[in-house]
């Protein structure tokens, strides 16, 4: 039962709340293997994409999923729209909402965009990134992968690796994977390990093959260089020397470890191409799934507010 | 959701039951001259259930296995929002090109005919059949669509006020169908 | 005009009165007798039975934003909010634009007092000229306009030399030195503390370290010339700590906190919610016992507001772009009664010593006491009213208080400013 007009994180969601997002999902995948790829779930309900960051692939599978529930689709991006005047979120938002849409998806630069906005609209809110906080929908098409290849959560050993103090994905990963019973290991440079983050019931090491050995899954972050605030990241090459998931590496792991990635990948810096390309990489089937998992949410979160409305 | 309380009387135990779908299988057979090129869809949840029985019925008469799929018609439902529960979304499993195909959809009771409306686009969306035919347990009355039925179990007059309770060995346990009076 | 407050329990430490049923005879601007049963015609007569009776609040960290930020807060405003929380007199800060940093800004702050404060307002002035951290202000100067103290808030000199330099002149000419301890190069352009809930939240954290390395230097400092120094809104433990072993060392600092810091932690932050980003930022739960065991234990002096309104527009946005601060003034004695009095923290002598008689101490001024001849700055206060804080109930031209929706007790139902009624209006 989903009853929550937005989806904010996973570190509101009960187990429950996630399963049944999960579940759902599962019925979408069917929807894209079909020759006719669209059900008129949303018909006549507009979905908007506000991003604050560029962002390609995630407004472009956030959109797929719209249009294949026969949504309208409107993308602001800060480069097109008034909120480069200085316009506040909260204009914004109220400006969108004037619009009769239904739902906004929005990804920002600041943690806490998200839960901002959908305290001052009514209409529903999907958080597609908000800083460093949460990036809901990437952890649960990671999990649903996880699900599909390994059949439950529940004892699963995943550790993810790299930048865990600025991503977000690696906290909703953590939030979604602790509740349905993984168990997480988050590996980094220490100065990339974020304060206190064993409080969310992860291990921690500062060495990859201690993260590699006995783990059912490793998702690989993507390295920010370009966001490097105060010398505390790593030059590429030494980051790929010390952190670099190569098949070296690999072969102390699991033979069947599986390989996530949320993209875009730099090849070379945190991953290996030929791990990325190889027989134990999901990175392209996440993308697959990622449609199906948004659907589901843009689904739920739709209903819910209709019928809150009611 | 609650089931309703098994006060209502008896239209069907397992006996007759069991021959109305013997019988709604021959009338299929008869009417589209054999088993070739024909398909079952079960409507989620009930009609899956007959669908299945009836293929048995089919393949014991004629020999012949026949495909069976099982559709999910939530995404196309016209009270999405309206609804007072919330109807979960569950998976269209058809693993068959249902082009050029003779499709029997299969549910459980007809009523205002907005479930097979729903139906009909989902399988179209699935590809274009040769014809689509109804085949249903109770055809209860009431339609508010038009839209009939091909094939029927048993046709039962009711009221607004009456449900249809259909049970089954699969989901419930049992093989009977009551009409039962609704709470105020 | 005689005033004639009945039957109160007065409070009133300087005098070593806790809780006695007396009157207290007002005249003119002065207390002219303190004593049971005073029987004289009067022109007002407030009946406090029930009711405590204490010297006005002393709060010596008010930012009133005029002149320059008139649309935050002015002088008027924050008095008239001052004196419905019981505050007669108030230290301004001088990170106003332009800053109070010379002689000509001070006869220009002080204008708008005369012409608009409804309670006493005392001018602190920056430590270095427009708040930039090069040169110092003229101290002598600012002293002969009556500046009592002089403060870089909102910052901290970063150069030990100046900051040492500052140290030395204010000892020359008997001005206090107020510190705002932070080193930025530590708080790392931070939101909210450093730990567990800014990592939940994806917020950079400020170190504690960034405040208690900054008690530390400065204490330090002031040790080395052997000037007074009062340390401004301390936030957690280690800076606690510091203190008490200057103190133990016979080291001539004081500190504050703020009614936030020993009741709100960084754990009420997990939704965002801007009115509670402030520096320092709010602890953790060890922090506020340490600061709640400050305060008992006499290495904490004081508690003032740190009162720093800000425009709704800057504060309904996004948490990493609002600015820091909290109003105080109209909640922090209801705030002290109600966490610390009420829950046994501090008697209410203790209370009266930390917003009102320490203060004035500290700041030198004549307040602060209930004593005969003394200025009659005067509250009477309902210790057991509820009251929720609300948007709607709150007169600061400013909203942004960290304890809305907060019940709280206590209740101030006069206030009496150098004799005169000022509140109720």
């Amino acid at each position: 039962m989903w009853v929550k007009k937005d989806l904010l994180g996973l570190d509101d969601l009960t187990k429950e709340e996630i399963e049944f997002i999960l579940a759902t999902a599962e019925s979408f995948k069917e929807v894209s293997s079909r020759s006719i790829k669209k059900v008129p779930a949303l018909r006549g309900k507009t979905v908007v994409n506000l991003f604050y960051e560029p962002s390609t692939r995630t407004r472009v599978s956030f959109e797929v999923a719209a249009k294949r529930l026969s949504a309208d689709v409107i993308n602001i991006s800060t480069e097109t729209s008034s909120v480069r005047k200085g316009e506040t979120l909260i204009d914004t938002g109220r400006n969108i909402q004037a619009l009769n849409t239904d739902i906004i998806v929005i990804r920002h630069n600041c943690s806490g965009a998200a839960l901002m906005l959908a305290r001052h609209v009514d209409i529903c809110v999907v958080n597609a990134g908000d800083g460093w906080h949460e990036h809901p929908t990437q952890a649960l098409l990671d999990i649903f992968t996880l699900k599909e290849k390994f059949g439950k959560i529940d004892g699963l050993k995943v550790s993810i690796v790299g930048d865990i103090a600025h991503s977000r994905v690696a906290r909703s990963n953590i939030w979604g994977l602790t509740k349905l019973g993984a168990k997480v290991t988050v590996c980094a440079p220490e100065m990339l390990i974020p304060v206190g983050i064993e409080q969310m019931n992860v291990r921690v090491t500062n060495d990859i093959n201690d993260a590699l050995k006995d783990a059912d899954a490793v998702n690989v972050l993507r390295m920010q260089f370009e966001r490097d605030a105060g010398g505390a990241f790593p030059k590429q090459l030494e980051y790929f020397k010390n952190f670099g998931i190569t098949k070296e590496r690999l072969k102390n792991a699991k033979k069947d470890i599986m390989i996530m990635h949320p993209g875009p990948l730099n090849r070379g810096v945190e991953i290996a191409s030929d791990v990325a390309d190889g027989d134990n990489s999901v990175i392209l089937e996440q993308v697959t799934n990622g449609i199906a998992v948004r659907m589901a949410v843009l689904f739920l979160v739709a209903q819910a507010r209709d019928k809150n409305s009611n | 959701m609650a089931q309703p309380k098994a006060v209502g009387f008896f239209v069907l135990d397992k006996e007759t039951l069991a021959r109305a779908l013997t019988r709604m299988a021959h009338e299929i057979l008869e009417k589209n001259k054999g088993a070739g090129d024909l398909c079952i869809v079960g409507i989620r949840k009930r009609g899956v259930y007959i669908a299945a029985r009836l293929a048995g019925y089919i393949k014991k008469i004629e020999g012949a296995e026949i495909p069976v799929g099982t559709l999910d018609v939530t995404l196309y439902r016209d009270d999405l929002g309206l609804a007072e529960f919330q109807p979960a979304v569950h998976k269209t499993e058809i693993n068959f090109d249902i082009t050029d195909k003779n499709i029997i959809l299969v549910d459980d009771v007809l009523f205002t005919g907005r479930t097979i409306r729903a139906a009909l686009d989902a399988l179209i969306d699935l590809g274009r059949p040769k014809t689509i035919q109804l085949a249903v347990l109770i055809d209860r009355g009431h339609r508010e669509l038009p839209i009939r039925p091909d094939y029927v179990g048993k046709n039962i007059p009711t009221s607004q006020k009456q449900s249809v309770a259909v049970r089954l060995e699969e989901s419930d346990g049992v093989d009977e169908v009551l009409i039962v009076e609704k709470a105020e | 005009m005689k005033i004639l407050i009945k039957n109160g329990l007065v409070v009133d430490p300087a005098n070593g009165i806790s809780g006695e049923i007396l009157d207290i005879l007002v005249q003119g601007t002065k207390i002219s007798r303190v004593a049971k049963n005073i029987k004289t015609g009067a022109e007002k007569v407030i009946d406090a039975s029930g009711k405590i009776v204490m010297p006005g609040l002393v709060d010596m960290h008010v930012h009133l934003r005029e002149p320059g930020r008139e649309d935050k807060e002015t002088v008027e405003s924050g008095t008239t909010a001052a004196i419905k929380g019981g505050v007669t007199s108030l230290l301004a800060m001088p990170n106003t634009n332009p800053a109070i940093d010379s002689a000509g800004n001070v006869r220009l702050l002080k204008n708008i007092i005369n012409k608009t404060a409804e309670a006493n307002v005392f001018i602190c002035a920056a430590i270095t000229r427009g708040r930039l951290g090069k040169e110092i202000t003229d101290i002598a100067k600012l002293k002969k306009e009556g500046v009592i103290a002089i403060s870089e808030d909102g910052s901290s000199v970063d150069c030990e030399a100046l900051m040492l330099d500052a140290l030395q002149k204010a000892r020359e000419e008997k001005i206090l030195v107020i510190s705002h301890c932070e080193d930025k190069t530590l708080s790392n352009n931070g939101m909210i503390n450093l730990g567990f809930v800014s990592t939940r939240l994806g917020l950079r954290g400020i170190s504690r370290e960034s405040e208690y390395k900054r008690v530390d230097r400065d204490i330090s400092l002031a040790e080395k010339i052997k000037s007074p120094l009062h340390i401004a809104h301390l936030s957690c433990k280690e800076s606690v700590e510091i203190i008490a072993k200057a103190k133990k060392r016979g080291i001539k600092v004081s500190c504050e906190t703020a009614p936030h810091y020993f009741v709100l932690s960084e754990e009420d932050l997990l939704g965002y919610d801007t009115n509670l980003k402030i520096n320092p930022p709010l602890r953790g739960k060890g922090d506020i016992s340490a600061i709640k065991k400050g305060l008992k234990d006499g290495t904490i002096d004081v508690i003032a507001s740190d009162h720093a309104p800000h425009t709704e527009n800057e504060k309904d946005v996004e948490f990493d772009h609002a600015e820091f601060g909290t109003i105080g003034l109209e909640t922090e004695l209801a705030v002290a009664i109600t966490e610390l009095v009420k829950k046994g923290f501090l008697d209410w002598q203790g209370l009266v010593e930390k917003m009102s008689l320490n203060p004035a101490k500290i700041l030198g001024i004549n307040r602060g006491t209930l004593g005969t001849g003394a200025e009659a700055d005067i509250i009477v206060v309902d210790p057991d009213k509820e009251w929720v804080v609300t948007k709607e109930n709150l007169v600061s031209k400013s909203r942004n208080s960290a304890f809305l929706d907060r019940r709280l007790n206590g209740v101030v139902c006069y206030t009496l400013c150098s004799g005169e009624a000022v509140y109720p209006p």
